[in-house]
């Protein structure tokens, strides 16, 4: 069987892609680096804990003409001249591999937006999507007493689920007013279910007597070997602290998150243009919602625009939709239409989400000198100040030469933003290049083993093809 | 009392760490209080888990002798032996 479209990323908007391929009448192989289908959103529990899978799930692994492989990740990828991409992947046991791919379809989703205080790199200090994985994926909580920090409507989902874990959750502090929903009624009205689901995390925080706390941003934690205690601010507007309002609150975990950065990298490898969303990161240009400027090269779900499950997965069935009208296999148009609508409705809910909950300026108060802005090479702030006042570093691929910040194993995921907001404060404007760090022949690390050894030869998953 | 196909130990330093059948090494170190996976080279300050999700490469953990791996994502194997890399280890 000859798989005609292929999905890396195995998440809402990829998963649905699948099913709509598979629809039309295509072959569809899905490749994920995880253990299990479901991306964040549908993480499944490794633990069987005897509950049925989500829907979407559950439909795939009925489908006989999906595909799905685990533990496979597509490193680097080259556009073929009639379309679509051959793609290098990276499997269990770091085995390398290649697959040739008519129609591609991008969903590599998203990871948090973490931005730097004092005391941020100790243990204890958790991301909110790494503690949401812990939680649901693993059955473990990250501390007793836990923060949730940031801003964005995800912090809610991960207080009630650390809460209904059994952590005590001392707060979230949410480092926007909020007051911005009351202008965003229009999109609020054609959501309703986010307006459900809203009042229900309101209804467990109030059951938990978890306190939210608006205007407020963890600016520091402390510890010896890990966290014990952190310092909560109330915020101005532009996110500067306002003095004689910090409190200290004892705790062993903090999670953190300001949002999702689009996982644009594959992308880009593909040569796919990329522009400047409203927090500043790169997301996947489209043209019809799921085009790429790559031919035979679709995107969906966050990497093309942070907007959550919803539109995420209207995209994904536009993008297998129109993957397999690019091999061959054509869809209903009534059928596009509805999908549309749907995609419409939830694109204009992100858009909101996008002005309630941008970063403001004022996080960079909440850093000492000593602060690491990049936690692999181990850069302070007073070296990446220095080379942009000093070294006349004006942008993140100078500040990279300059200090090495973004040259670890990151990638420079952790601390793009970081460093961008650092430029900003020196220059008085975003830097130009605020995809630089997304730009790599490789987008995750390979062990140079694996490159050596080479693929094997004997056939492995379908279309897979040895090396001459 | 456990049943023991859905549980079985580890040795993490030298110390035996219970995990749960399908839980990686990150959640069962921090399930065991094991919170400091490793220290940093230049400055030797400990790191462990941060992103959950395989994006930071903080939690690298030596496990059976080999390269480093990230503990959150990978899953616990029986028998595994675990180092917890620390500076002074280094030679």
């Amino acid at each position: 069987m000859t798989a005609e479209v292929v999905v890396v990323g195995a998440g809402p908007a990829g998963l649905t892609a699948a099913l709509e391929a598979s629809a039309a009448g295509c072959a569809v192989t899905v490749l994920d680096a995880g253990a299990g289908p479901g991306g964040q959103y549908y993480r499944q529990p490794s633990i069987s804990a005897g509950a049925p899978a989500p829907e979407l799930l559950r439909r795939v692994d009925a489908d006989r003409f999906i595909t799905v492989v685990q533990h496979t990740t597509v490193y680097g990828a080259e556009r073929l001249p009639a379309g679509g991409a051959v793609l290098r992947t990276l499997g269990p046991d770091d085995i390398a591999g290649r697959l040739v791919a008519p129609a591609v379809v991008l969903a590599t989703g998203a990871f948090d937006r973490v931005l730097p205080f004092p005391g941020w790199t100790l243990p204890g200090v958790f991301t909110a999507g790494g503690a949401q994985a812990l939680v649901k994926g693993q059955g473990v909580l990250p501390g007793a007493r836990v923060a949730v920090a940031g801003t964005g409507p995800f912090l809610l989902p991960v207080a009630v689920e650390l809460a209904c874990a059994g952590a005590r959750v001392v707060g979230v502090y949410e480092s926007s007013s909020m007051t911005g929903w009351i202008r965003q009624t229009p999109a609020v009205a054609r959501n309703p279910s986010k307006v459900v689901e809203a009042v229900h995390y309101g209804r467990v925080l109030a059951r938990h007597r978890i306190p939210l706390h608006r205007r407020h941003a963890v600016i520091a934690a402390d510890g010896g070997d890990a966290v014990d205690a952190i310092t909560v601010s109330r915020l101005r507007p532009d996110w500067t602290p306002i003095p004689g309002t910090q409190r200290r609150i004892v705790v062993d975990a903090v999670c953190i998150g300001f949002g999702f950065v689009p996982s644009v990298e594959l992308a880009l490898t593909l040569g796919c243009e990329v522009r400047i969303d409203g927090y500043g990161s790169p997301a996947v240009s489209t043209t019809d919602h799921v085009r790429t400027s790559a031919t035979g090269i679709f995107c969906a779900g966050e990497v093309s625009g942070v907007g959550g499950v919803v539109l995420a997965e209207a995209e994904g069935a536009l993008a297998g939709m129109a993957a397999a009208t690019a091999v061959g296999c054509p869809v209903s148009t009534g059928h596009r239409r509805s999908r549309s609508r749907e995609r419409a409705r939830a694109a204009h809910f992100a858009a909101a989400l996008e002005a309630v909950h941008p970063v403001q300026p004022g996080w960079t108060s909440w850093l000492s000198e000593d602060t690491l802005a990049c936690r692999c090479e181990e850069v302070p702030v007073r070296r990446i100040r220095e080379a942009v006042r000093d070294g006349d570093a004006r942008d993140l691929r100078s500040v990279k030469l300059h200090t090495r910040a973004g040259m670890g194993m990151c990638q420079g995921r952790m601390c793009g933003p970081a460093v961008a907001g650092l430029v900003r404060d020196g220059i008085g404007t975003p830097p130009k290049d605020a995809d630089a760090y997304a730009h790599r022949p490789f987008v995750v690390p390979v062990p140079l083993s694996s490159l050596a050894r080479g693929i094997p030869p004997e056939p492995g998953p379908p279309n897979q093809i040895a090396d001459g | 009392m456990t049943d023991p196909r859905e549980s079985f130990e580890i040795t993490v330093d030298g110390r035996a760490v219970s995990v749960r059948r399908g839980q990686t090494i990150g959640a069962a170190l921090l399930a065991a209080g094991i919170r400091t996976l490793r220290s940093t080279r230049f400055d030797g300050r400990p790191r462990g888990l941060f992103c959950g999700i395989g994006m930071c490469f903080d939690c690298l953990v030596v496990v059976n002798g080999a390269p480093p791996q990230r503990a959150c994502v990978r899953t616990a194997a029986p028998d595994d032996d675990v180092t917890t890399h620390t500076a002074e280890d280094r030679s």
